[in-house]
């Protein structure tokens, strides 16, 4: 029962993550039409920011995270501007592939310039553990403060979403582009900010995953991207609520499966929901159905 | 009328011409000894890589769809040929030639039949989605390969998942995959899976059931509405693309002493796609030129192999923004109405995608 309870906490942990990352991904997606494959390797880049803040400028956690937060808005709105911007008009598929090619672009980037070898990261959260039931369940700190954060962050982006006068633009130009210009709604504009978002919080989850799980290398962050993808997928693309959910969800899936199925199947379980939401349920858990038009 | 004609005939079997000529020149190279031992190598891999990004074209550009998972049919073929090559040499003593054709065809039946379970699930999706399930399809063919343990015992093969205690001689080995594989796959076999998969696909494209896989691209609605059956016509690319795939994959298993499943990476499925994005989507020709020059520059060039993948990104993005920017496609517009001015029973060609293959 201890070993359930642990296993449950530890993936609500890993999906608060995945829940995190996905939100990038459901906010670009709902907005830009896009499937922003860059997205995983930008967590890449701001755990990599946070190790070099911490390790060799020796600077507090806070800054850290703070610095590699704003490093990732500037990277997110660069990439939007340079690569994303000119294809407005493409089609679905040239989009895809320049998406592709800047996510290995940076993971390249980042073998240059950190070098292939994996580094351990120095974690940002104590270690630690508060013991329950007489010792029996150990919650280690790490755990706490992912879920904690993805808790806060959550509530801010949907006050955000729900309350102010950006959130109010995305609504509109995730719903119907044209018809929000023709109000004065700033397009582009809302499009760089959706993009700077997305990106500050794939920070945030790139810290939060180098501290549970602290190895660092280029292509870290490929696995949880596609993952976080997943997650969005299953909760319904275009869902703020049901990134969150579906991230969670995921993650409860993928340490259950690898605790009581099979260590080496984990991804296949993933990738399995992923197959199965798509046929049942393409529109996700949480997702409105939309018709198509001819 | 007639210089259309012949300019078509010409364009439809230049990528034949296109491989024998270099088929010819490099066994005339082989056999007077002038070839150096490191480029010799290459050959059989550049053979295997053509067909793969051949055979992604068509699912790519002539079906447009992007698939993400190509390595993964690959995989299928080049383990299911190691087991059946080694099979049948032991068992039946069957001289190499036929070990490996039929290795070659046991990888794309496989292949095939893993393309027809998937594409069930996978066609009844579009665009984004579709990609992202066959990039899950391949990772998921991997994780399973490394579950799976073949051993020859005798005349008998055991399989097992999870579990490596088997009887006889391991043949694949999860994780680590086939060693000490007989490699018996040769250039003239690749060469003769090049043109196998040219007729292919040539012929498939050219076909009445090409035409209605080219409007489906085009427009699906439009095509479903002329009655065009668009789940049947879209399986056919698929799977004969995951078929080729597999034969080429086979070829590739037969050709290292040992490989692994993690050979057959997302970035292998990438690779291909490179291949066909920088060849030119749909274009054939293009397909074949880049695969090779792609393949074989790096390998020549090592010292810059830090910056490759590097080169390789930046270049995706650039051929992206610039055949999708409206003043460069302008651009090579007023060429081609004066090109057509000049000529004037010339190919509609403006509505055209970049560097799409035209009948």
């Amino acid at each position: 029962m201890t070993a359930f309870l642990s296993n449950l906490i530890n993936g609500i942990s890993l999906g608060s993550v995945y829940a995190i990352i996905a939100l990038g991904y459901t906010m670009v997606y709902g907005i830009a039409k896009m499937l922003n494959f860059a997205h995983g390797d930008v967590i890449m880049v701001g755990a990599y920011i946070c190790f070099c803040c911490l390790f060799d400028l020796g600077l507090h956690p806070a800054l850290g995270v703070l610095a590699s937060m704003v490093v990732c808005t500037l990277l997110g709105i660069l990439i939007e501007r340079l690569a994303y911007k000119p294809l407005r008009q493409a089609t679905s598929l040239s989009v895809l592939i320049t998406a592709i090619g800047m996510s290995y672009f940076l993971q390249n980037l980042a073998q240059l310039i950190w070098g292939a070898n994996p580094k351990s990261f120095q974690t940002v959260i104590p270690a630690g553990s508060v013991n329950l039931m007489n010792g029996q369940l150990k919650i280690s700190y790490v755990s706490i403060v992912t879920i904690a954060a993805s808790l806060v962050v959550m509530a801010a982006l949907s006050t955000f979403v729900s309350r102010t006068k950006m959130g109010k633009a995305m609504r509109c130009v995730s719903e119907d582009k044209g018809a929000a210009q023709l109000m004065g709604v700033n397009v582009n504009m809302t499009i760089s900010v959706t993009f700077a978002i997305g990106s500050a919080l794939a920070a945030v989850a790139g810290v939060l995953m180098c501290s549970a799980y602290p190895t660092l290398k280029p292509t870290t962050g490929s696995m949880p991207g596609i993952k976080a993808f997943t997650a969005a997928v299953f909760g319904g693309i275009g869902s703020i609520p049901g990134a969150m959910l579906g991230g969670i969800l995921l993650g409860i899936i993928e340490i259950l499966g690898r605790a009581y199925v099979s260590s080496e199947l984990g991804d296949a379980f993933v990738f399995a929901v992923l197959i199965l939401v798509l046929l049942i349920k393409p529109t996700g858990l949480l997702g409105k159905a939309v018709r198509e038009k001819v | 009328m007639k210089t259309t004609k012949l300019t078509k005939y010409i364009r439809r079997y230049f990528p034949y011409v296109l491989v024998t000529a270099a088929f010819l020149i490099c066994q005339s190279l082989i056999s007077t000894g002038t070839m150096p031992r490191t480029t010799k190598s290459l050959l059989i891999p550049v053979c295997v890589y053509i067909v793969m990004a051949v055979s992604l074209n068509l699912t790519v550009g002539i079906s447009g769809e992007l698939s993400l998972g190509h390595a993964g049919f690959m995989a299928i073929g080049a383990f299911t040929g190691i087991v059946v090559a080694e099979y049948t040499g032991s068992v039946f003593s069957a001289p190499e030639w036929v070990q490996l054709l039929l290795a070659i065809v046991a990888g794309g039946v496989l292949a095939g039949i893993m393309g027809t379970l998937i594409g069930i699930p996978v066609l009844r999706l579009h665009g984004d989605y579709l990609a992202i399930v066959t990039l899950a399809f391949g990772e998921i063919i991997r994780n399973v390969l490394n579950c799976i343990y073949i051993s020859l015992d005798g005349k008998k093969l055991h399989f097992a998942f999870n579990n490596m205690n088997i009887d006889g001689k391991l043949l694949f080995r999860g994780p680590t995959g086939a060693t000490g594989v007989t490699r018996i796959a040769t250039f003239t076999a690749g060469f003769l899976l090049v043109l196998v998969t040219l007729f292919v696909v040539l012929n498939l494209i050219h076909s009445r059931s090409g035409r209605a896989i080219m409007a489906i691209r085009d427009n699906r609605i439009a095509a479903e509405s002329v009655g065009i059956d668009v789940t049947e016509y879209r399986m056919m690319a698929f799977v004969t693309s995951a078929v080729l795939a597999g034969m080429g994959g086979a070829l590739f298993g037969l050709n290292y002493s040992t490989l692994a499943p993690s050979n057959f990476s997302f970035n292998a499925s990438i690779l291909i796609l490179v291949y066909v994005v920088l060849g030119g989507i749909g274009n054939i020709t293009g397909s074949i030129i880049a695969a090779t020059v792609l393949y074989v520059l790096p390998e020549e060039l090592r010292r810059f192999s830090d910056y490759r993948m590097l080169v390789y990104a930046v270049v995706l993005i650039a051929v992206m923004l610039v055949t999708n920017s409206t003043s460069v496609r302008g651009f090579f517009d007023r060429f081609r109405d004066k090109e057509q001015k000049q000529r004037k029973d010339g190919p509609e060609n403006k509505t055209g995608k970049e560097g799409a293959h035209h009948e």
